[in-house]
């Protein structure tokens, strides 16, 4: 074991629908075994509270909800594993983007616009 | 007028909804409460912040589920009532712990109804005994699979029933109060960043605990008090808000990822395990428990001794116990747990070579908000289910009760609500709406901030911290003094000068609002954790280690001109005589 504190590098898409997306570069400190989600909690925590990521059950892989790309490949945020060097997270391709690392994954009839849909239909 | 589903109009940019029944929350209690709210003929619209039926406590559920259904061995209600009093030392609301354990079986009855899966064994549903019960009484569904089982088949019931409109990404910010009466309220919807009125004739607050606040804590990042902070700013009471449950063993090390910390508990179950500590001794005999090799003892009286334990030194490298299956044969852990024997393998951990760190964490809240048997609270038109309802579980609460408390108490909160509104017409002031949605519209007008902006998740961080140091396993009056000092300032003057800015899917601005309830939850806890000078179950006072009976009493806080206020209160007790134990038939 090295006594350097030792760091992850973990470089994140940022932007909304319609900007040409950037990507942001930030140092982690970094524990054996931790998961990317760590990762962009601790960065939410200490460097940028702006970056936004869809999660709930922060831990469990039980809510589903922190789909991401890394590397390309499409993971659960919770259960990728995260190494000391550089990986790149973006949001799901294949999924409309909302901001940064969200997109959208609502089921079609739990929206609002769905709601006010149904509500006018109604008269 | 129209039948099924809410009515909407935009005015300026607007967008207001009509409902009769809000529920704001959708774990367990949540969706259960829409399903009945809507067969009583009611108009529902169930509101998440997260997506429906995915965040909250209830999907992270892993096993055990209390119930007297007398499958396993002859059993009765008054039995698993008896235990629920037991467990919570006095304290426990008897008129709430009561419906529990009553109703308790016929929700997991219709659960199975439903087809939730609950596990089975020679033609019966399989029940196990878990710590503080006198019979197999715990249903679960295999493996490690109760809360996403639970989550999925209420999803498929909320989804059917007739007049439940769903909306995932709305977050509740306030309720809205006119002439004492809950009329609606303000929200955000996260992906458009724009503020959403709702009138309701009633609202369900089912937004469960609040453990999140704590550094240690297995709750989903939903967890930080919402329901209880929407209840006291609407003019309803707390109880019992010193009551933290901490879960004695949640996993500590090594780096577990994927896994909910609170999985060791199902493995004691099942397999029993050994708890140690650093020098591999066990230890909870010198507590005044047994666990030798079993699943016995409580979990307040757990959590303490490895507190004590590692305060002496004696704890595991990592700050916590030891729990060791190594005796266990393989083939028995792969019996018993299948699949999930695998992704710890994934996690680099074989039970039968190594034992693991475990440690108390911040798991479920006893207090809450104070409800009578309809679940109605003191204000006109508010109700609650679930974790968000304070008083069934007094002082500690027995296994395995936390998920009949949201089929529960969501059926109930659903079904009375919807009585209470059938001839109520609806009253909807944007007058009364006006505070709410300046506070709204101030924190998300701007752009969202970007990196000159930690200072948020800088606050919520000092939270955690000072909560776990100062309100957690060990308390005394100097640090629950200092972190009520501390807490008044981050509340009255850190938080406003936050602008966390607004915009598409603005998780700053949800953050905000989600600190500002967890700071006034903060609050509460230490306040009335200051005020009760005894130490009773999961509330452990070094300054006054022994249980005071003239402290058998609950502690009421409401909010005055934005000032906590605490009272006292008797305890509700409700005796019912233990029946005879019966089987299923």
């Amino acid at each position: 074991m090295s006594d350097a504190p030792a760091t992850a590098t973990i470089r994140v898409q940022r932007g909304v629908a319609g900007e040409a997306p950037r990507f942001e570069t930030f140092e982690v400190p970094y524990r054996e075994g931790m998961s990317v989600l760590d990762a962009l909690m601790w960065i939410r925590a200490h460097r940028d509270s702006s970056l936004a990521i869809r999660y709930s059950c922060i831990n469990a892989n039980a809510c589903k909800e922190c789909m991401v790309e890394v590397d390309g490949k499409t993971h659960y945020a919770c259960t990728a594993r995260l190494g000391t060097g550089q990986v790149t997270v973006g949001p799901l391709g294949n999924k409309r983007l909302l901001r940064d690392l969200v997109t959208d994954i609502v089921p079609p009839k739990e929206t609002l616009a769905n709601a006010l849909i149904e509500a006018k239909d109604r008269g | 007028m129209p039948s099924g589903g809410p009515q909407y109009r935009k005015t300026a940019g607007l967008t207001h909804l009509s409902t009769d029944i809000l529920v704001v929350g959708s774990g367990g209690a949540g969706m259960y409460a829409a399903v009945a709210a809507a067969r009583a003929g009611a108009r529902v619209l169930l509101a998440d912040k997260s997506l429906i039926g995915r965040g909250g406590a209830t999907i992270m559920a892993q096993m055990t589920v209390a119930s007297a259904i007398g499958e396993e061995a002859p059993d009765h209600w008054t039995h698993h009532l008896a235990d629920t009093l037991e467990a919570g030392r006095g304290l426990c609301d008897e008129t709430l712990a009561a419906v529990l354990c009553e109703e308790s079986p016929l929700r997991i009855r219709e659960m199975e109804a439903w087809k939730v899966g609950w596990a089975r064994e020679g033609g019966h549903i399989k029940q196990v005994t878990a710590p503080g019960h006198q019979i197999p009484r715990c249903v679960y569904v295999d493996f490690l699979n109760t809360g996403p089982a639970v989550a999925k088949t209420l999803r498929g019931q909320v989804a059917r029933g007739n007049g439940i409109t769903r909306i995932s990404g709305l977050a509740v910010t306030d309720l809205v109060v006119r002439d004492g009466r809950v009329v609606g309220a303000v929200a955000l919807d996260l992906e458009s960043g724009a503020p959403v009125t709702v009138a309701a004739k009633a609202v369900v607050l089912a937004a469960g605990g609040l453990t999140r606040i704590y550094r240690r804590n297995s709750a989903s990042v939903n967890m930080g008090g919402d329901a209880y902070a929407l209840a006291l700013s609407a003019g309803a009471e707390l109880i019992d808000m010193e009551f933290v449950q901490f879960f004695p063993i949640g996993h500590l090390a090594p780096r577990l990822v994927g896994m909910d910390p609170i999985m060791w508990d199902p493995f004691r179950y099942k397999l029993g395990g050994r708890l140690l500590n650093g020098r591999k001794e066990e230890f909870i005999e010198n507590y005044g428990a047994s666990d030798s090799g079993t699943y016995t003892a409580p979990r307040d009286v757990t959590s303490y001794a490895i507190v004590k334990e590692t305060a002496a030194g004696r704890g595991s490298p990592a700050g916590g116990a030891y729990l060791s299956f190594e005796h266990v044969p393989e083939s028995e852990l792969r019996a018993a747990f299948g699949p999930v024997i695998d992704r710890l393998a994934d996690n680099g951990i074989d039970l039968t070579a190594r034992s693991i760190e475990v440690a108390p964490i911040a798991h479920y809240h006893m207090g809450g908000i104070r409800v009578d048997a309809r679940m109605q609270t003191c204000v006109p038109g508010l109700f609650a289910a679930g974790e968000a309802v304070g008083g069934a579980n007094g002082a500690n609460r027995l296994s395995g009760n936390a998920i009949p408390e949201a089929l529960v108490f969501g059926e109930r909160a659903g079904r009375f609500a919807a009585d209470a509104v059938r001839d109520e017409r609806q009253v909807w002031d944007a007058s009364a709406a006006a505070d709410a949605l300046d506070t709204l519209r101030r924190m998300t007008g701007t752009p969202a901030q970007g990196p000159a902006s930690p200072a948020r998740g800088e606050l919520l961080s000092e939270l955690q911290a000072l909560m776990w140091d100062n309100v957690g396993l060990l308390r005394d009056e100097e640090k629950l003094t200092a972190a009520l000092a501390r807490l008044r300032t981050m509340r009255r003057d850190d938080l406003p000068a936050l602008e966390p800015g607004g915009g598409t899917f603005s998780l700053a601005a949800q953050d905000w609002f989600d600190l500002r309830a967890s700071l006034l939850c903060a609050e509460s806890i230490a306040r009335a954790a200051l005020e009760r000078r005894e130490s009773r179950g999961a509330h452990q006072r070094e300054d006054f280690p022994d249980t005071d009976p003239a402290q058998a009493e609950n502690r009421i806080l409401r909010l005055a001109d934005g000032e906590l206020a605490l009272a006292s209160a008797p305890v509700r007790r409700a005796p019912v005589a233990k029946k005879p134990l019966e089987a299923a038939s």
